[in-house]
């Protein structure tokens, strides 16, 4: 819609200046808003203490914690927590902190997500606009999928990447991670692609463009919000994921959230809390920042794959 | 097939599952022709028009555009192009980019593809929007920029689904009235799908009228509406609809007896009609008059319960014994309520139709 103000001409337009502006003005302090307000309080505390406590506990020495007072600020802020936590702390052989985890993790992460979304996204587009004799079937198995728990196929699955030869490798975790991820992703590029006029994709037939063509020059340009979605979807759910981690990979090659469960219940020598409250918080850091950086793009993209299923 | 033949499809047959969806049509169109797919939703037109394109492929049958068995040709490779009726712009390429992307994927060069551009531009008057987004465009600009789409392709076939159905309704006369002009320029061959009978009318040079993947009657606008085939084309055709008198053709078919009414059937634009004891008198409203005398054998007595007035004409609605009859009066000559009254029938443009085979005689 245009902007309306516009088509109004000038006279008339600073007569409208010379009335009261802006919305409609509304009472601040009304019951409702006491209401409202004092609810989001509330909930707002009860979300942000345990990471008040987490942070605070993290800047403290030792000797602070062992005075209790878990909610009080640090009287002496110190960084050696977490410079332990990423750099020193020992689980089992390693002493190299987390730092080695969160490269393992990152080198998972990267191709887990890439894969698993290109080909989801392919998925989605062909199950919506080259329907082949016997998708519906195709697509039936593969949500059903879904349904079935992890730990029946884990030991299955340790058994087949032995036999291709990568169980115990970075690239048989984010084999996992991409054939895990397709049904829900699938579920979600078909909604989204099948909420696209259809009649573009003909046009674009005739136009002589073939499959990877539409794919690219006009289905790939339109689904930005969707992409964005599943980005967030993957990259906060395997970074996350501890059973795939710790069933599929070696020591040296664990993922960040296994080495932080490691460092945490390690059961040897004096409960280093400060360390292992830097060491959540550094774990946790990743798909915080996803979420931060993406929160409206990720709303819009739910709302755009909701429309018609 | 004569060389000026375009489009012929042979017993195209497509089934849905267990539903059939065309059944063995046959349609043949001539070269520069302006074929118009007219019927209600789910008759199938949109679907044989999509076969056309190449977009659904048949069950059975054939489908030959210029002389080529393009049955599982590609779309791209039929030699046709097509309007839908969302426009379906690429929302995400200026109006340039939407013109200019067939000829891509078809490899042209781009001076070729620039002098297309603007030929189509300068044909449609688009040419002040081509580096536009289609969001920034109105119905009707985007309706045309969908048709510049098919212009540049250079093809001899355009294929329109429904182009002006999502227009309001002063646009939709003056695109209609555009499309009109743009095949007299062009000449080209060109299938128009629609709902709408009143562009049917207007732009065809043949209709195709559609039921249950059958097509009823393929002729002349004036032809269907003056003669049609059958009850179907007949209700379908005119608005307002046409009156259906139920009676029954006595006296070896020179009269129709309808509830004790005899109508002449003289001067009768259509075959023998013989004696029939079931039989439909189809009058348009506009082949009716009132008078106030009767004539035997040329009218129908009738008493006046509505009228519609709009604008030049009224409608009149009366009744005749049972039947509900709409008659077209100039808006000065209404009758009054409750006025009994005569209604001279014009046997000439009249057609009777055989109750049980529906078909006209």
């Amino acid at each position: 819609m245009a902007d309306i103000t516009s088509q109004i001409p000038a006279s008339a337009r600073s007569a409208l200046g010379s009335g009261p502006r802006g919305p409609k003005p509304r009472r601040r302090l009304s019951p409702g808003n006491i209401m409202l307000y004092g609810t989001l309080f509330v909930v707002s505390v009860y979300y942000l203490l345990p990471l008040w406590v987490m942070i605070m506990t993290s800047l403290k020495g030792m000797p602070e914690i062992r005075m209790g007072n878990i909610f009080a600020p640090p009287v002496e802020v110190t960084f050696q927590p977490w410079v332990k936590a990423w750099s020193e702390a020992c689980t089992g052989l390693n002493c190299d902190g987390l730092s080695r985890g969160f490269w393992n993790s990152v080198q998972i992460l990267i191709p887990s997500v890439f894969f698993s979304i290109i080909v989801a996204s392919i998925n989605g587009y062909a199950l919506v606009n080259w329907r082949f004799k016997g998708s519906d079937i195709f697509f039936t198995i593969l949500i059903f999928g879904s349904f079935i728990p992890y730990q029946i196929m884990l030991y299955p699955i340790v058994i087949l990447l032995r036999e291709m030869g990568i169980y115990g490798t970075l690239w048989g975790l984010v084999l996992v991670h991409t054939i895990f991820g397709m049904p829900i992703l699938t579920l979600l590029f078909r909604n989204y692609f099948s909420s696209l006029p259809e009649e573009l994709f003909k046009a674009a037939r005739v136009d002589g463009a073939g499959f990877w063509g539409i794919y690219f020059r006009i289905m790939l340009p339109m689904s930005l919000p969707i992409f964005v979605v599943a980005i967030i979807l993957q990259v906060t759910g395997i970074w996350n994921d501890f059973l795939f981690g710790v069933v599929y990979t070696k020591p040296e090659l664990y993922p960040m959230t296994v080495q932080l469960n490691n460092i945490v219940n390690s059961v040897q020598g004096v409960k280093e809390y400060n360390v292992n409250m830097a060491a959540t918080l550094l774990t946790g850091l990743v798909p915080l920042i996803v979420y931060f950086a993406s929160g409206k793009l990720f709303v819009r993209g739910i709302a755009a794959g909701a429309v018609k299923g | 097939m004569t060389a000026a033949t375009s489009i012929s499809v042979r017993d195209l047959t497509l089934n849905f599952g267990a539903v059939s969806v065309l059944k063995t049509l046959n349609l043949d169109v001539a070269e520069g022709e302006f074929i118009v797919l007219l019927g209600p939703s789910g008759c199938g037109k949109s679907t044989l028009l999509n076969c056309l394109a190449g977009l659904l492929d048949p069950s059975d049958g054939q489908i030959w555009i210029k002389g080529q068995n393009v049955t599982w040709a590609e779309p791209s490779e039929r030699g046709i192009g097509m309007v839908f009726q969302s426009y379906a712009l690429y929302p995400q390429m200026t109006v340039r980019g939407n013109l200019s992307f067939g000829l891509k994927n078809a490899k042209m060069p781009q001076a070729e593809i620039d002098k297309r551009v603007a030929r189509a531009a300068e044909i449609l008057q688009i040419g002040p929007l081509l580096d536009r987004k289609p969001a920034a465009l109105s119905g009707g600009q985007r309706q045309r920029v969908a048709i510049g789409r098919a212009l540049v392709r250079d093809v001899d076939v355009f294929l329109f689904d429904e182009p002006l159905s999502n227009l309001d309704a002063k646009l939709r006369s003056e695109l209609r009235v555009e499309i009109k002009r743009l095949h007299s320029r062009l000449q080209n061959t060109m299938v128009y799908v629609t709902h709408d009978q009143i562009e049917a009318l207007t732009l065809a040079d043949r209709i195709a009228v559609m039921r249950g993947g059958i097509i009823q009657q393929l002729a002349a606008p004036q032809e269907i509406y003056n003669r049609p085939t059958n009850l179907f084309v007949a209700g379908f055709i005119g608005s307002p609809s046409m009156n259906f008198l139920n009676g029954a053709t006595v006296d070896g078919g020179r009269a129709f007896d309808f509830g004790g009414t005899r109508i002449d059937l003289a001067g009768y634009d259509g075959g023998a009609v013989g004696a029939r004891d079931k039989a439909i008198l189809g009058l348009r409203p506009e082949h009716l008059t009132i008078t106030d005398t009767a004539e035997p054998g040329r009218t129908i007595p009738a008493i006046v319960e509505i009228d519609e007035p709009m604008g030049a004409d009224s409608l009149v609605w009366l009744k005749a014994g049972e039947a509900t009859i709409s008659v077209r009066v100039p808006v000065e000559r209404r009758p009054a309520h409750g006025a009994a009254v005569h209604l001279r029938v014009d046997i000439p443009k009249a057609s009777i139709f055989d109750a049980r085979t529906e078909q006209r005689i």
